[in-house]
């Protein structure tokens, strides 16, 4: 018996020692992943206009999306940046994740300067608009947009763009190169437009309407607008970083500053050293040696959920750290109800063994209906939940899971140790 | 030594009634004050290097700019926090730009949250909420599935949820009043807190009716007795778990950063409540059933 519960004891000591060493980044260095509220970085929603494409290529257009806008971002030079699609209900969104970001109003202006280039055709009755509207147009009551319809040509299918100098008049002009789709496209539309304007449109605003001439097969076009060179320079710039293939509007943002990150770091683990420590001052004077081995179980629970943290990994918040510090208020509860139990038991006249596998058996139901409604709501919070919520739940839940472990399991391997010993017999330690 | 919870339950029963009627008309007096997680809006945190200019003057300043519907609120020593509702980078950029002008500063935190956002989150936690009262009144009908006598299972769980919505209507008062005073907002983490103080505080009752039915069908005793003595036994039970508890909260409210404060407080009230509650509420609630009929 005894020798058995050695070698457990034994096994958990080699696990807690690996577990810490890794920890503490002694063994396979790994850091702990933290959440962008305690490192510091900025946090964008972003949401997709899907009205002009069709249902079946809304996956492939975000994935599109994704792939400029992280091609914008890595320009920027951030260190790990993540973008991510996310479909919320029938509106996707995409999602940008800047971590340590020193100006963040710099990179949203440049993830915002991602221009959305569209190409639209005539409406089918545009000579008769045209015709009897002419007075309206002139005296700008009846806006231009109102002639022109969309196309599926947008900057999804653009391959780069460059500063050309028109060679009649030497103004500068933007070229397009559409890639072979994009080409196939604008064949198209050039073909049924013949002798109309095709309006060419950046960011909702039109820039030129030149007048089609003939079928363009090549798929390239250029953009007159009486640019500046710089302007358009920056214009073809800004089209060859990527050009959203559907607009794109910030819809909430959340920044934290790296000064109130770590700020935010190092109060959340000064309170969870302060709990922790009184937890542990309170159950060694309440309960005597059966507090102190609590507290060594606590103090192998914490290195163990933090370890677990650490491979799965986990991303630590601020809620998730106080998620986790409650998780250490809570998690010793099951001793406690041990403990009780094994008083009562004592007054029985009971064999030490006794007193202890009893204990244990009878708290044991209470330790799993009163860790079960914490552990329900946790899931159902996770679930659901938003990011915040979310890394809440989850550092609870798995500290609840790991504290009934540490609790039940390595405790209960603890008090067997001192089985027949002389600690068995003083009152005075286990009152 | 065996204190009398059950003789004196008027007593706990006066005082669990002012302080839910209290909360009650807290509630209908001023409301609650949603923060922006769920009408939208942007919150900007501001920390001045040196020192902080008065709120009147920060507030002209930025009526100056033309900006409308905010609010300016002191935070710590140097800080300030000011709500207003969802406005654009530019906006955003333009504020922190006057605002530099008087007094140099750093911006903290900086949230927005659009009005789509806001009422998604207000659905999801509508859902949560719902998901969470549900699957708790499941399992407490469960657990007491078997107790019958001298009150049926359908009590027990009736006596669990009073105290349960006790627990958490008591704070949602209190924070109506904070609200209303000190222009604290309800936003995810308190709706959060309270959430789990509804799965918490019900363990503490699930334990006394647990340790009921066992002393039930252990002991030949009128039943007052019995929870009474069931009671007692589990005191040192209630009160070191919720003691061990409340020493993590108090630490995380006192050393834990202004982000966690109203969200630990909101964790404080509702376990002091559910301990409070589980002893000298739900248990007692039981011997009036029985003395009545």
């Amino acid at each position: 018996m005894k020798s058995k519960t050695y070698l457990t004891l034994f096994f958990v000591l080699g696990l807690v020692v690996i577990a810490g060493l890794f920890d503490l980044s002694m063994i396979a260095k790994r850091p702990f992943r933290l959440g962008l509220d305690l490192q510091g970085g900025t946090h964008l929603v972003y949401q997709a206009d899907l009205s002009q494409v069709e249902k079946k290529e809304w996956a492939s257009t975000m994935e599109g999306l994704r792939d400029v806008i992280e091609r914008r971002v890595n320009l920027f030079g951030v260190t790990e940046p993540i973008v991510q699609t996310e479909k919320a209900k029938d509106s996707w969104r995409l999602i940008v994740e800047l971590p340590g970001v020193k100006d963040v109003s710099e990179a949203i202006k440049m993830i915002g300067q991602t221009p959305y280039l569209e190409f639209r055709e005539p409406k089918p009755n545009y000579d008769e608009l045209v015709k009897n509207n002419q007075d309206k147009i002139e005296s700008g009551e009846m806006k231009i947009d109102e002639l022109f319809q969309p196309t599926s040509l947008t900057g999804k299918y653009l391959k780069k763009a460059q500063v050309t100098l028109d060679p009649n008049t030497y103004e500068p002009r933007v070229s397009l190169q559409f890639n072979s789709q994009g080409a196939k496209i604008f064949e198209d539309l050039t073909a049924r437009n013949v002798g109309k304007p095709l309006a060419i449109y950046i960011d909702n605003v039109l820039i030129s309407a030149p007048v089609v001439r003939e079928k363009i097969s090549q798929g390239k076009a250029q953009i007159t607008g009486r640019f500046t060179p710089d302007e358009a320079k920056k214009l073809a710039q800004n089209l060859s970083a990527g050009a959203l293939p559907v607009p794109i509007k910030l819809i909430s943002q959340e920044t934290v500053g790296p000064t109130l990150g770590a700020l935010s770091l190092q109060e959340s683990l000064r309170a969870g050293a302060i709990g922790f420590l009184a937890v542990i001052i309170f159950m060694i004077i309440f309960y005597r040696l059966p507090g102190l081995l609590a507290s060594i179980s606590l103090i192998i629970y914490v290195v163990l959920a933090l370890a677990l943290f650490k491979a799965i990994p986990v991303t630590l918040t601020l809620a998730g750290i106080a998620g986790f510090i409650l998780s250490i208020g809570m998690a010793i509860d099951a001793n406690v109800l041990i403990f009780s139990r094994m008083r009562e038991e004592r007054r029985e006249q009971k064999s030490f063994e006794r007193i202890i596998e009893d204990g244990f058996a009878r708290a044991w139901p209470s330790i799993r209906d009163s860790n079960m409604t914490t552990l329900i709501v946790a899931l159902i919070l996770f679930g659901l939940g938003t990011s915040f919520v979310k890394g809440f739940a989850l550092t609870l839940a798995l500290g609840i899971l790991i504290s009934i472990f540490s609790a039940v399991f390595i405790t209960k391997n603890l008090l067997r140790c001192f089985i027949n010993t002389w600690f068995e017999k003083r009152q005075i330690l286990w009152k | 030594m065996e204190i009398n919870f059950i003789k004196h339950r008027k007593i706990f029963f006066f005082i669990s009634g002012v302080m839910v009627l209290g909360s009650i008309v807290a509630l209908l007096l001023f409301g609650l004050r949603w923060g922006i997680d769920f009408v939208g809006g942007s919150i900007i945190e501001i920390e001045y290097d040196n020192n902080r200019p008065a709120v009147q003057e920060i507030k002209s300043t930025l009526e100056n700019i033309g900006l409308e519907d905010f609010s300016v609120q002191e935070m710590g020593q140097k800080g300030i926090l000011l709500r207003t509702k969802e406005i654009s980078e530019d906006t955003h950029q333009k504020i922190l730009n006057v605002l530099k002008k008087s007094a140099p500063l750093k911006e903290t935190r900086f949230e927005f949250i659009g009005p789509v956002v806001g009422k998604e989150i207000r659905d999801k936690t509508k859902i949560v909420i719902l998901l969470a009262i549900t699957s708790i009144l499941l399992y407490v009908t469960f657990a007491f599935r078997k107790v019958s006598y001298p009150v049926s299972s359908w009590q027990y769980g009736l006596a669990t949820i009073i105290a349960l919505f006790h627990d958490v209507l008591i704070p949602v008062g209190i924070f109506a009043v904070l609200g209303k005073f000190y222009a604290v907002e309800i936003s995810v983490p308190i709706i959060t807190a309270l959430l789990t103080v509804f799965g918490y505080s019900v363990n503490d009752t699930v334990v006394v009716f647990d340790r009921i039915r066992e002393n039930l069908l252990k002991r030949n005793l009128p039943f007052d007795e019995i929870v009474n003595k069931s009671l007692n036994e589990t005191l040192s039970r209630s009160i070191s778990t919720s003691l061990t508890t409340l020493f993590v909260l108090f630490a995380i409210f006192f050393f834990g950063g202004y982000t966690l404060r109203y969200f630990s407080l909101a964790l404080i009230l509702g376990i002091s409540l559910g301990t409070y509650s589980s002893i000298c509420l739900a248990s007692p609630i039981l011997v009036s059933w029985t003395k009545r009929s």
